[in-house]
């Protein structure tokens, strides 16, 4: 059965049918959502489309055609695509670190002609593409035996220290937790979860509290968070609460919050920005915004517990879960329950790369979707 | 179903129990985030509405303008002059704040202390902060600057106001200074109003002595304010709204600004004081002391070679000799141990008292100024000459008990109230105060000391004033200088009889005219040698050295043969006209005791001065008339 329903879902579906099972309904609600941003980034520039809402806009269109392409490619090409992908990107990732040590400068990106590619951004993708293809291939209970659990630890891992080299520890948190959550779905046993939680418990505090010297100890902080000068982070911190706050229940309107306005904000275009929807819409227009966030969140898992593959089922939550972690780690951030980190959100702030990552993993999510029915054998290792 | 169905099918149930947990866990987390959202903004809403607000809103104060110090008829003693300055916007200029001020120098002067405080300030604040580059420029210099303005991007001229006083150093010791707040004058529990806004406008000044001082809550008016919008650079985006504050009120003073000068112009070279009162209400029409300093100096700032100048001159500038100098009132205090005696019936008008030039006291002697005695004297010659070994035998007869109480009734030994800070209650002895300091009893010889006015006395001029005052008009008056706050008229205790009986006090009189316009009294060849305008006097000097016994025998040394500071205070007393006394007066010379006794010339032109300009009889320029204040 296994051989026909290959042969048949490879024979010819035609494009057109294809667009039709796209779920334009989440499609429409992501392109709401970035109309959201459009309008943060007209406030953010006082009134106008110059500088970034206009770009914003022409760079979602960009996106919206990438997400519509990749949802209409075969899962199992992407499957197929899934290494290739990941050694590509820790390739780039590599070159990056390299560069930067040569004394190129501490760059995080790799330009190519006029785009900028941060291979960061490009190893989130891989790396839930690579950690979906493995854990397909894998019998429940295998995912908990040490020779098999050890090659997505190292998959996880190595992408993780070079980006956490860069430094950049809001991405490699989103690359290591994002990568548990997927061997957490993918059936990994409570024993190895009890073992890692409890091992993290003691060792992290203890070293944290015996080993490390005071200064080692600032190091380190320094080290994993090299823009918290306390008082430039502080400052931040402190004016992003301000405008969330003086927005009350329903904001201050469009275009009035004074925070922004007035530039007491830092990186209101960028990190800052749900600060200026709180302070323009106040607590109803926010939590209006969370959620539309949450029911694109509730899509995926949809798409996930759907789709027949296992492959499907991962990517697809692979793919939500690191939109979730994305829009926690900057809503945390601006309301001051974490540390700065530098994650923007996701569809909203302004960023070429980060836009473009988003909606191709949308794509991927939306062609997990389309390809819902597609079964993929154990041992397959997909098609190019 | 084959075994890989079996495990697939296992496989989907895991991934779908799992994926639950974790849809669990995120809606805990979007839980979270929404709590924390209620938080910010519903709870401390508010709370943050105000932060953003005192982010966004700056308060600018103003200051008002200073109310003016005017004299009874209506000359501006003190007012507020503009203040053409120039100020310099860094981020406005073309070529940087450098070739700015080259250009600039081209047309004003800048000096090189401004200068290096303009570069100064220029890197410790924002560029569009504007710098003070010149003050006070003359009109010639900043009609100059305007005409240039357009090739000078960057320079604003700028109108401000600052105090002015036209009549310097006569003044300055009535009127005091303004100054900039000093760190003291906010935590000082004397400051009226330490809590007012005013204090923390930028630049401001407040009175510090004299008039502008007491009354520095009324003339400094009520600061305004505008409410600016900044950004988070601090820049001004626009102003929301504005309260310009109130002027000042006015201070009407009792003084004539031509007395003044008058007696200022006379006794500018001496250090010295002298006080002209009403003797009816107790107005001070003028209010002297030599030498002034320049208030206006204290208003820019006063340098420290300027410092070091008043505060080393052996004339001492700084001190308000009228009311801050206590002085042995010397012969002038025979006026009261004459009245005193007469009141207590130890003496009458026409008792007679012998001067032989010297009255012994057990083994001490006490010699008369005139070397071979008065012979025969009464009162009224005992005034006129001033017969030192008269008064002693009035004192020994009278005591000191009777003495310091009737001084005291005069208004000595305590402060008159003037509304001038700083001054002092000069000193009458009493037994207690004796025993009590130098644990020994009063001595007789003390008592006739005190009674020609030497030993333990001492006074201020304008107790002096008020002294003769009293004696001229028989009431209870005590010096005032202001007459009212812009339109409230300030209120004074109407003035009682002062106890003496019309028999003592008409004695004293005439012996104080005897002094004056008989030939051959101590005063009559300075009198006013016309009728109706004669003053009667009492001159005094007061020793500030001891004349030892050698010195006695070989002839006391004149006091034009003496250096400056050994010569004696020359002092007197007078009021004016004899009959209806109108005004009286008091000048106290420190070290002016000479031959030509500048110190009753000085009266006599004051007094005459006073008379034919009818000062008191002329309608003052005041807001309220005692007329119309009533309700």
């Amino acid at each position: 059965m296994s051989v026909r329903a290959f042969q048949a879902s490879q024979g010819g579906v035609p494009f057109a049918h294809k667009l039709g099972e796209v779920k334009w309904s989440l499609a429409i609600l992501i392109a709401l959502i970035a109309c959201v941003g459009f309008a943060v980034l007209y406030s953010a520039a006082g009134g106008s489309l110059a500088p970034w809402a206009e770009r914003q806009i022409i760079r979602f269109m960009i996106g919206f055609f990438i997400l519509i392409a990749v949802a209409c490619v075969d899962i199992r090409v992407w499957m197929g695509l899934a290494y290739p992908a990941y050694v590509f990107s820790l390739l780039l990732l590599v070159a990056v670190e390299v560069a930067g040590r040569v004394g190129l400068g501490a760059q995080r990106w790799i330009e190519l002609g006029p785009l900028q590619l941060q291979p960061s951004e490009l190893m989130k993708i891989a790396l839930v593409l690579a950690l979906s293809r493995y854990l397909h291939g894998l019998a429940p209970g295998e995912v908990s035996r040490p020779f098999r659990l050890i090659v997505p630890l190292i998959m996880i891992a190595v992408p993780a220290v070079f980006v956490l080299m860069q430094p950049n520890l809001g991405t490699a948190t989103l690359l290591a937790v994002g990568g548990a959550l997927l061997l957490f779905l993918a059936g990994l046993s409570w024993h190895w979860i009890a073992a890692t939680v409890a091992t993290l418990a003691i060792a992290v505090p203890s070293a944290w509290a015996f080993l490390l010297h005071d200064y080692q100890k600032q190091r380190v902080l320094t080290f994993l968070n090299p823009d918290s000068d306390a008082l430039g982070a502080g400052w931040n911190i402190t004016q992003a609460k301000i405008a969330l706050g003086s927005g009350g229940l329903l904001g201050k309107g469009f275009l009035m919050g004074t925070q922004s306005r007035l530039n007491f904000l830092p990186e209101k275009e960028t990190d800052f920005v749900l600060p200026i929807i709180g302070e323009e819409f106040g607590f109803i227009g926010t939590m209006i915004l969370l959620g539309m966030f949450a029911a694109v969140i509730w899509y995926g898992i949809q798409i996930a517990m759907t789709a027949r593959s296992q492959f499907g089922r991962l990517l697809a939550m692979g793919v939500t879960v690191n939109f979730f972690l994305y829009i926690m780690i900057n809503a945390l951030m601006v309301m001051g329950l974490i540390p700065v980190v530098g994650i923007p959100m996701p569809l909203i702030s302004y960023g070429g790369t980060a836009m473009m990552t988003v909606m191709f993993g949308f794509g991927l999510l939306m062609s997990v979707h389309v390809h819902r029915h597609v079964s993929v054998p154990r041992h397959s290792s997909g098609m190019i | 179903m084959g075994p890989f169905e079996k495990k697939a099918k296992s496989r989907h149930a895991t991934f779908t129990r799992r994926t639950l947990l974790v849809s669990g866990g995120m809606t805990a987390v979007f839980g979270v985030l929404a709590g924390r959202l209620y938080q910010l903004q519903i709870e401390n809403g508010d709370l943050y509405l105000n932060r953003a607000e005192d982010n966004r809103i700056n308060q600018r104060l103003l200051a008002p303008l200073r109310g003016r110090i005017v004299d009874r008829f209506g000359v501006a003693l003190a007012s507020n002059r503009r203040n053409y300055r120039v100020m310099l916007v860094p981020e406005q200029t073309r070529g940087g704040v450098v070739a700015t001020l080259d250009a600039l120098a081209k047309v004003i002067p800048i000096s090189d202390r401004m200068r290096a405080k303009v570069l100064k300030d220029a890197v410790a604040n924002k560029p569009f902060v504007p710098l003070i580059v010149a003050e006070n420029l003359a009109w010639d210099d900043f009609a100059r600057l305007n005409l240039d303005l357009p090739y000078l991007p960057g320079v604003q001229p700028d109108v401000g106001d600052t105090r002015d006083y036209p009549y310097t150093e006569e003044f300055s010791h009535v009127l005091g200074y303004v100054a900039p707040v000093a760190a003291e004058d906010k935590s000082s529990p004397q400051e009226t109003a330490a809590d007012d806004p005013l204090l923390e406008v930028p630049g401001v000044r407040i009175g510090k002595r004299g008039i502008e001082r007491t009354y520095d809550g009324a003339i400094r008016g009520r600061a305004g304010a505008s409410r600016v919008e900044v950004n988070a650079y601090g820049r001004v985006i626009r102003e929301l709204d504005r309260d310009d504050g109130t002027v000042g009120r006015d201070v009407y003073l009792t003084i004539d600004r031509e007395l003044q000068s008058l007696i200022y112009e006379k006794l500018k070279n001496d250090s010295a004081a002298c006080a002209v009162m009403d003797v009816e209400n107790g107005d001070v029409l003028a209010l002297v002391s030599t030498p002034g300093f320049d208030p206006n100096a204290f208003n820019v700032g006063v340098t420290p070679e300027q410092w070091n100048d008043l505060t080393t001159d052996d004339h001492k500038p700084l001190i308000n000799k009228a009311l801050s100098g206590a002085y042995p009132p010397g012969s002038t205090f025979k006026t009261v141990t004459a009245l005193a005696a007469l009141d207590a019936g130890v003496i009458t008008p026409e008792t007679i008292f012998h001067c032989s030039g010297v009255v012994r006291l057990g083994s001490h002697d006490f010699h008369c100024w005139k070397k071979g005695g008065h012979g025969a004297m009464n009162l009224r010659l005992g005034l006129k000459n001033s017969c030192d070994c008269y008064f002693y035998q009035v004192a020994m007869k009278l005591g000191i008990d009777g003495l310091q109480a009737a001084a005291r009734r005069l208004g000595l030994g305590q402060l008159t109230g003037i509304e001038i800070p700083g001054e002092r209650s000069g000193f009458i002895p009493d037994r207690y105060w004796k025993q009590a300091t130098f644990k020994e009893s009063w001595q007789q010889g003390e008592t006739l000391v005190a009674g020609i006015g030497q030993g333990y006395i001492l006074a201020t001029p304008l107790q002096l004033c008020t002294l003769a005052a009293r004696i001229a008009g028989g009431m209870q008056v005590s010096p005032r200088l202001v007459h009212s706050l812009g339109a409230q008229k300030l209120g004074r205790p109407v003035a009682e009889g002062i106890g003496f009986s019309p028999q003592a006090l008409a004695a004293v009189r005439e012996g104080m005219n005897a002094a004056t316009n008989e030939p051959g009294g101590t005063g009559f060849p300075w009198r006013i040698n016309n009728g109706p305008f004669a003053m009667a006097g009492k001159t005094g000097t007061a020793q500030v050295r001891v004349i030892t016994r050698e010195e006695r025998l070989t002839g006391v040394r004149t006091n034009e043969s003496l250096p400056w500071a050994l010569r004696d205070h020359a002092l007197f007393i007078a009021y004016a006209p004899v009959d209806k006394p109108r005004y009286a007066c008091s000048v106290v010379i420190e070290h002016g005791a000479v031959v030509a006794h500048p110190q009753v010339q000085v009266a006599r032109d004051a007094l005459m001065f006073a008379q034919q300009r009818d000062i008191i009889g002329r309608p003052p320029a005041y807001p309220v008339t005692s007329a119309s204040a009533a309700p």
